[in-house]
C-alpha cells in the first residue's frame, strides 16, 4: 500500500532532448495521492513526451521520475512488471488490438495477469464497459466498427480492467462531441470517487480543466511555468499562462465551471 | 482467505485479481443449508478489487438465493462502495437485454458463403481490371499525366533493387537443372546435350517463372500492404476528395514499371540460369564453355528467347492488378492489411503459374 504522505508521481529535474531541440529544460512537478492532474501546454511543448517518459516508454536524458514509490531508471524487468500492472493508460487514439473483440481487450488485462475463469473474466470486463457507458452489444464488435467516442470508452475500460491505482489518459475528450466529452467529465470523477484513483491527464479541454482537475501544470518552454488549480493559473500573468484564459473559447469556459467549482467540497 | 465454519464465514487477505489464485473455485464450494442464519465477517479482508467484490457478491447472491440470510460485517466503507457499485451493475445487467447469441453456421451455409464471397472477389477483381484499363487510356491520350517520377522509382525498387536476388536464384536453378541432367545425359554419352537441356528449359520456362515468383513476394507484397495502410488511414479517401484517381496514382505507375521491368529481369535470370549450367556442365560432364555455346547457339532458337521474355509483361501486370486489388480492398485495422498481404502474394502466384500452364497449351496449338 502506498503511504499517503508519498506523492504517486514525482519528477525531479526532468530533461529531454530530441538531438538539438530541448524538449524539457529541468522539470520537477509532483502529484499527489487520489488527485487529478491535468498537464496543458502549446502543441509541441512535450506534455505526450512527458506523459510517455512516466509510463516507460520513453527515458528521459536526465532527472529522476519515481512512480508509485519506484524510481524509474532502476527498475528490474520483474519490477517493471509489477508496477505496469499498478497503472492504467488510455492512448489518445484508443489502442486496441484490431483483431480482439472490445470484450476480448478488455479482458485481456486480466487473463494475461490474473488466474481468473474465462466465465468471471468476461462478467467483469462487461462490468468495466458498462462502467464507462457503453452498451452491451459493443463489447462482441471489433473496434474497426466503433465510432472515435466509443473507442476511447472502450479503451478506458481496458485501462481499468485491473483496478490500477494510477490512470494516464492522453487526450480523453479530443475528438469527442460535447455530449460524450461532458460523459468523460463525469466518468473522470465518478472513477476518482469509486476507486480512489490517482489521474494524470494531457488535455486540451477547457471543460474537463474546469470541471474535473484539482490540479494543472502549464508547460511552456521546456519548463513548467506554473501549477495550481484552474482558479490560481486565472490570476497567474505569464503570457504562456494567459493564453489558456483569454482566448474567446477560454472565456467561454469559465463561468460555468464557477458554478460547479463552489458546489466541490 | 474464506474458512466457512457452521454459520460464520471469514473473509480475509487480499480479495484481488493478482491474489486470488483457486478462491473462485472454492467460494463455488460454499454451501449453506436454507434459512440458516450466517454471518460474514469481512475485519481481516485487507485489499478488495473489482474481481474480488464480484466474486463476494456472487457468493453472497448465491446463499442468499439458496435461502440462507447472510449479514456481512465488518466491511471497510471502500469496500461496501465497491461492492455496491457491483450490485448495481448486475442489477441493471439483468435489466438489459441478454446478447443474442448468433448461431454458428452450417457446413451447407459455409460452403454457400465461401462461394458467394469467391464470385463477388472475381467480379470485383474484373472491376478493378476494367477501372485500370480505363485510367490506362486516359492516360495515354494525355501524355503530360504520365508520372514519371513514379515509374522510375518503381523501375528501381521493383526492377533494378530485385537483381541480386533473382540472379543468385537462377543461377541456382541452372546449376540444379544440369546436374539432375548430367547423370542421364552421360549414361546416354550425349553431354553435349546439356546445352539444350538448359537453355530450353531455361530461356522458355524456368527463369521468366521464377523472377515472376520473386517479384510477386517481393514487390506484389509491398503494393498490397502499401495501398492497404493508406486505405487504413484514410488517405485514399483524401487522395479521391482532393481528385485525384487513386488508381492513376497508385497503379498506373507500378504497372507501367514493371511491364517494363520484368522482362528485363528475365533476361538477367537468363544470362544467369545459363552461365550456372554452364559452370555444372563444365565440372560435371567436361564440357566446355566453348563447346557448351557452340551448341548452344544452335539447339535454341531465338523464338524459345522470345517467348521466354514475351510472358513476362503478362506475369507483370498480374502480380501488380492483384497487389493492388488486394489493397484496396482492405478495410478495418492492422489485421486486415496482413490477411490482404498474404492474399496478394498467394493469388498472384497463383495466376501466374496459371497464366504459364495456358501459354503452353497455346503455344503447343501454335506450333512454336
Amino acid at each position: 500500500m502506498t503511504d499517503q504522505a508519498i506523492p504517486v508521481i514525482e519528477l525531479k529535474q526532468v530533461s529531454t532532448r530530441f538531438g538539438d531541440h530541448v524538449v524539457h529544460d529541468g522539470i520537477d512537478l509532483t502529484v499527489e495521492k487520489g488527485e487529478i492532474f491535468a498537464l496543458i501546454g502549446g502543441s509541441g511543448s512535450g506534455k505526450s513526451t512527458l506523459l510517455r517518459e512516466m509510463i516507460l516508454l520513453q527515458q528521459p536524458d536526465a532527472g529522476t521520475i519515481r512512480v508509485l514509490g519506484a524510481e524509474l531508471s532502476a527498475l528490474s524487468d520483474e519490477q517493471v512488471l509489477a508496477l505496469r500492472r499498478r497503472w492504467g493508460v488510455m492512448f489518445q487514439h484508443g489502442g486496441l488490438f484490431g483483431s480482439l473483440t472490445v470484450l476480448e481487450n478488455i479482458g485481456l488485462p486480466l487473463r494475461e495477469h490474473s488466474a481468473l475463469g474465462d466465465g468471471l473474466i468476461d462478467d467483469i470486463a462487461g462490468w468495466k464497459l458498462a462502467m464507462t457507458g457503453l452498451q452491451r452489444d459493443v463489447g462482441a464488435q471489433y473496434p474497426a466498427q466503433l465510432s472515435g467516442g466509443m473507442l476511447k470508452r472502450a479503451s478506458l475500460a481496458r485501462a481499468l480492467a485491473l483496478d490500477p491505482e494510477l490512470l494516464f489518459l492522453d487526450e480523453p475528450t479530443a475528438g469527442l462531441d460535447p455530449d460524450s466529452a461532458a460523459g468523460v467529465d463525469a466518468l473522470v470523477r465518478e472513477l476518482r470517487e469509486l476507486f480512489g484513483l490517482t489521474i494524470v491527464m494531457v488535455t486540451h479541454d477547457l471543460d474537463l480543466l474546469w470541471q474535473v482537475a484539482d490540479r494543472v501544470a502549464v508547460l511552456a518552454d521546456g519548463k513548467v511555468q506554473g501549477v495550481g488549480s484552474m482558479a490560481e493559473l486565472a490570476l497567474m500573468q505569464q503570457p504562456s499562462i494567459r493564453k489558456f484564459f483569454d482566448g474567446p473559447r477560454a472565456r467561454a469556459a469559465q463561468p460555468q465551471a464557477g458554478q460547479a467549482g463552489a458546489a466541490a467540497p | 482467505m474464506a474458512q466457512p465454519t457452521a454459520e460464520l464465514l471469514v473473509l480475509s487477505g487480499e480479495w484481488t485479481a493478482r491474489g486470488m489464485d483457486g478462491l473462485e473455485r472454492a467460494l463455488d464450494k460454499v454451501q449453506l443449508a436454507a434459512r440458516t442464519q450466517a454471518s460474514a465477517d469481512a475485519t481481516r479482508l485487507q485489499a478488495l478489487d473489482s474481481a474480488g467484490a464480484w466474486l463476494l457478491h456472487r457468493l453472497l447472491q448465491r446463499l442468499r438465493d439458496q435461502g440462507a440470510v447472510v449479514n456481512l460485517s465488518g466491511l471497510r466503507p471502500e469496500f461496501g462502495k465497491l461492492l455496491a457499485a457491483v450490485a448495481q451493475a448486475l442489477a441493471q445487467q439483468a435489466g438489459g437485454p441478454a446478447a443474442a447469441a448468433v448461431p454458428a453456421p452450417s457446413a451447407l451455409a459455409r460452403i454457400g458463403q465461401a462461394s458467394a464471397g469467391a464470385w463477388e472477389q472475381a467480379l470485383a477483381l474484373l472491376a478493378f481490371v476494367g477501372e485500370s484499363a480505363l485510367a490506362f487510356g486516359h492516360c495515354m491520350l494525355r501524355p503530360s499525366r504520365w508520372r514519371w517520377r513514379a515509374i522510375l522509382y518503381n523501375i528501381r525498387s521493383a526492377g533494378f533493387d530485385a537483381l541480386p536476388i533473382v540472379g543468385l536464384l537462377s543461377l541456382m536453378l541452372g546449376v540444379v537443372v544440369a546436374y539432375q541432367g548430367a547423370d542421364q545425359l552421360r549414361r546416354y554419352g550425349a553431354s553435349i546435350f546439356v546445352a539444350d537441356l538448359v537453355g530450353l528449359s531455361m530461356l522458355r520456362e524456368f527463369a521468366p517463372l521464377i523472377t515472376a515468383i520473386i517479384v510477386a513476394g517481393r514487390s506484389g507484397a509491398a503494393y498490397a500492404a502499401q495501398i492497404g495502410t493508406m486505405a487504413v488511414t484514410e488517405e485514399i479517401d483524401a487522395m479521391r476528395t482532393i481528385g485525384i484517381a487513386p488508381v492513376e496514382l497508385l497503379v498506373l505507375p507500378k504497372i507501367i514499371a514493371l511491364v517494363i521491368a520484368l522482362p528485363l529481369l528475365t533476361v538477367f535470370a537468363d544470362v544467369l540460369g545459363v552461365f550456372g549450367g554452364m559452370l555444372m556442365a563444365q565440372v560435371q560432364l567436361g564440357v566446355g564453355y566453348g563447346e557448351f555455346l557452340d551448341r548452344f547457339v544452335k539447339a535454341v532458337s531465338i523464338t524459345a528467347y522470345l517467348i521466354g521474355i514475351g510472358k513476362a509483361p503478362v506475369f507483370a501486370a498480374i502480380i501488380v492488378i492483384v497487389g493492388c486489388f488486394q489493397g484496396f480492398r482492405t478495410k478495418g485495422g492492422a489485421d486486415s492489411v496482413g490477411r490482404q498481404t498474404t492474399r496478394s502474394v498467394v493469388q498472384s502466384i497463383f495466376l501466374v503459374i496459371v497464366a504459364d500452364a495456358a501459354f503452353s497449351v497455346a503455344f503447343s496449338a501454335l506450333k512454336l
